[in-house]
């Protein structure tokens, strides 16, 4: 008893306090920072560095929903792209997962998640979602859970993950969708009542990631449904998946 | 036997791999298995209507692995290896599945990946094992399921709470992993598409690659860079046992253990990111070196961390283990036996929870394992409490094998040139990741560029295993025994 007692001191609190505040070790690969003046002739051999082809030229601009945060395309750019350790990179539409030059940080917070008044009013006190991992190699898995843990503690925004579709206010997808896993995500997602909201997170849920050209993914249910949040990276920090939920509740 | 004798990370011409007839090539398997050695991979290669099929035999207590192929037609038949040799059941059927191979006599030939039962109605539907009884029920899990976790499905045949039989089919997560690794001729593409094969098994995966295509462009990465892999690799390793110490832990409901293990495995996925960028070590490994060096700030603030964990466990362990609530739910739950396991040809630590004295890292050693020799760790229970316990003691021995590492750290090139890759050859490399041995087949064309890829991750050996811990165990016990193992969806799936 007495053992116990002192493991549970040592252990003692863990739960980052201020969620939308946290530290994050400046080595975290996180909003890019572009600049075209530092461009030095070299934009093919920075277009072609990417192995999800997430850059394009003219502007040059990274697609978020796209890029796995290698930053193999930073070592070669002569500082015309820099990887800064901003965590808030959710966002609410496609558009907004292209960032140029034009897009600082601060630009992109400013309304990368619109406040929505009817998702705040049924949403914003409790949210319970089903995950479903659509071929996901179990690295957004993992930090899915890992936002539940004693550090990250989710649930005390009232955010949680629950078992049943039939329990659930929404879908979040993982993944690139294999074909033997369309059929099941379609159904989980039918299972869910309205109104329902779809958070794809990671790269390969949001864009097939690096196995976008596969003959044994099938997207075609993303034809058919919105996506409401995109929650970017590979795999996404937990503070980048709960602080884009937060923002979108808010 | 005379077949080709090769080491882990040996790249040989194809030509100097053996070509036997069907007969010799399969009564030599049979008879080599029998003789105490291993299948190591049985894969096939189709090349239109010929289908070569390669097997590779390791002798663990030689550092040797044996390799020969024989080449059968499309369509054609033999006599199935698995009524002699179990382990070999799944590479039968993989082979049946890709190739079309007819392994004659196969008890029980059923999908792999594909025609999965309910996914494709055009076809033909695959019936599950049926038990007959008024009073056997069956239980369909998945592939959705309950938590936040890869899909597959279980279907129990149970008599109230008592399983008699767990049949495991998967096959939903399949990406077609080896295709693109083929398609797609690029290193950098193929070393993140490694990163990727399992995402909790990332340096193991990108290692295990990067060895294979280093050592058929004939390069040696410098000592530096061999240890910072090493480092990395059992720092992967102390991350993912403290994540199923914390998740074994809330399965039984023992909250302190789940909040313990969980916080301490933050600590340690922080120190893979404040080395290279990212919590699971993506992004450190490149083609003839590592992207990220350890520097002295690093290094001592890495062994500060990995000691105050290795502190902290071994209060939390000590009181977890001598706790009766909770031995008494791990204590002869899902008892996998020392016969069975080498019967099914387990292999990693749930091998070594079982009494076999199995790992990668002594009997093929790679990396800085070379130079750096460990011992191997066995338990006998091959309870669930040996494949939690087992965890325990890896990570007291990783940390141990840091701290060594780490000590005579000295300076190294990070990156060696690359160059071209030998043309027709073929290498395999060997990896003990956290879960188990990891073997990587690579065969390169006349260009030089990789032509076929195998892949086997330990999940391929140890998802059966799984299916007969859970025999008359409770139903209840499942989601525990299946916690035990923890294997890889994706690294089955492909």
């Amino acid at each position: 008893m007495f053992d116990l007692i002192k493991a549970r001191k040592n252990h003692g609190y863990q739960a980052i306090k201020n969620i939308a505040d946290a530290k994050i070790l400046s080595e975290h690969r996180g909003f890019p920072v572009i600049d075209e003046s530092k461009l030095n002739g070299n934009v093919e051999s920075i277009i072609n560095s990417c192995p999800t082809k997430a850059i394009s030229d003219k502007p040059l601009a990274i697609n978020l929903g796209k890029c796995i945060f290698c930053g193999e395309c930073e070592k070669i750019s002569y500082g015309a792209i820099k990887f800064s350790n901003n965590y808030k990179i959710g966002c609410d539409s496609e558009k907004k997962l292209a960032v140029d030059s034009s897009v600082t940080y601060e630009k992109f917070l400013d309304s990368a998640i619109e406040a929505k008044k009817e998702i705040h009013k049924i949403f914003g006190r409790s949210l319970k979602l089903r995950q479903v991992s659509a071929a996901g190699c179990n690295g957004c898995e993992m930090e899915l859970n890992a936002c539940g843990n004693v550090n990250f503690d989710m649930g005390r925004f009232g955010i949680d993950f629950v078992a049943s579709p039939k329990h659930a206010d929404g879908i979040v997808i993982t993944g690139p969708v294999s074909k033997n896993m369309s059929k099941a995500l379609s159904d989980a997602y039918e299972s869910i009542s309205e109104p329902k909201i779809v958070i794809a997170t990671g790269a390969c849920a949001i864009s097939g990631g690096l196995f976008a050209d596969s003959k044994e993914i099938n997207r075609t249910f993303f034809n058919n449904v919105k996506v409401d949040l995109f929650i970017p990276g590979c795999p996404p920090h937990p503070l980048v998946i709960i602080n884009a939920i937060l923002k979108f509740l808010e | 036997m005379n077949w080709s004798e090769i080491k882990n990370l040996q790249s040989i011409s194809q030509k100097e791999i053996p070509f036997f007839p069907a007969d010799k090539f399969f009564s030599d398997i049979i008879e080599s298995v029998k003789n105490g050695r291993r299948l190591l991979n049985y894969f096939g290669i189709s090349e239109s209507d010929k289908v070569k099929i390669y097997c590779l035999i390791a002798d663990d207590e030689l550092s040797k692995i044996f390799i020969a192929y024989t080449e059968l037609n499309r369509g054609e038949s033999y006599s199935s290896l698995t009524i002699d040799i179990p382990a070999s059941h799944l590479f039968e059927r993989e082979l049946f599945e890709q190739c079309g191979i007819i392994p004659e006599g196969h008890p029980w030939l059923k999908p792999v990946r594909k025609g999965i039962a309910g996914i494709n109605p055009n076809e033909t539907q695959y019936e599950f094992f049926k038990m007959l009884g008024e009073e056997v029920h069956e239980v369909a899990v998945g592939p959705i399921h309950a938590g936040i976790i890869e899909p597959g499905h279980f279907r129990f045949s149970a008599h109230g709470e008592l399983v008699h039989n767990l049949e495991i089919q998967l096959g939903f997560q399949h990406r077609g992993v080896e295709k693109l690794f083929v398609k797609n001729d690029n290193i950098l593409y193929q070393t993140k598409l490694a990163e990727s094969i399992a995402g909790d098994s990332v340096i193991a995966h990108s290692g295990t690659f990067l060895r294979a295509v280093e050592s058929l462009m004939n390069i040696n990465v410098s000592k530096r860079v061999k240890i910072t892999r090493a480092v990395m690799l059992e720092l992967e390793r102390i991350a993912v046992h403290l994540g199923d110490l914390s998740a074994i832990s809330n399965d039984i409901a023992y909250l302190t253990g789940n909040s313990i293990f969980g916080a301490l495995r933050t600590l340690i996925i922080n120190t893979s990111m404040n080395i290279c960028g990212n919590r699971f070590g993506r992004g450190m490994m490149k083609p003839g070196g590592v992207n990220f060096d350890i520097d002295e700030t690093k290094r001592k603030s890495l062994i500060d961390t990995i000691n105050k964990v290795n502190n902290d466990i071994q209060i939390a362990v000590d009181v977890m283990f001598s706790s009766a609530s909770v031995m008494e739910r791990l204590e002869k739950t899902g008892i996998v036996s020392k016969e069975t396991a080498i019967a099914i040809g387990m292999v990693g630590m749930a091998a070594r929870a079982s009494g076999i004295s199995i790992d990668a890292r002594v009997d093929h050693p790679f990396g800085a394992y070379q130079f750096f020799p460990i011992h191997k760790l066995t338990l006998d229970s091959g309870d669930v409490f040996a494949r939690s316990y087992i965890r325990f003691i890896e990570i007291q021995q990783s940390v141990k094998i840091i701290n060594d590492l780490l000590a005579d750290f000295q300076k190294g090139e990070l990156t060696v040139g690359k160059n071209e890759m030998q043309k027709e050859s073929f290498v395999v490399s060997v990896t003990e990741g956290w879960r188990g041995e990891i073997v990587h087949c690579l065969l390169t064309d006349e260009t030089g560029r990789i032509k076929n890829i195998k892949i086997k991750d330990p999940s391929f050996n140890n998802w059966f295993a799984i299916a007969l811990a859970v025999r008359e165990e409770g139903i209840s016990d499942f989601p525990l025994c299946n916690k035990s193992f923890n294997l890889s969806y994706c690294g089955f799936d492909l």
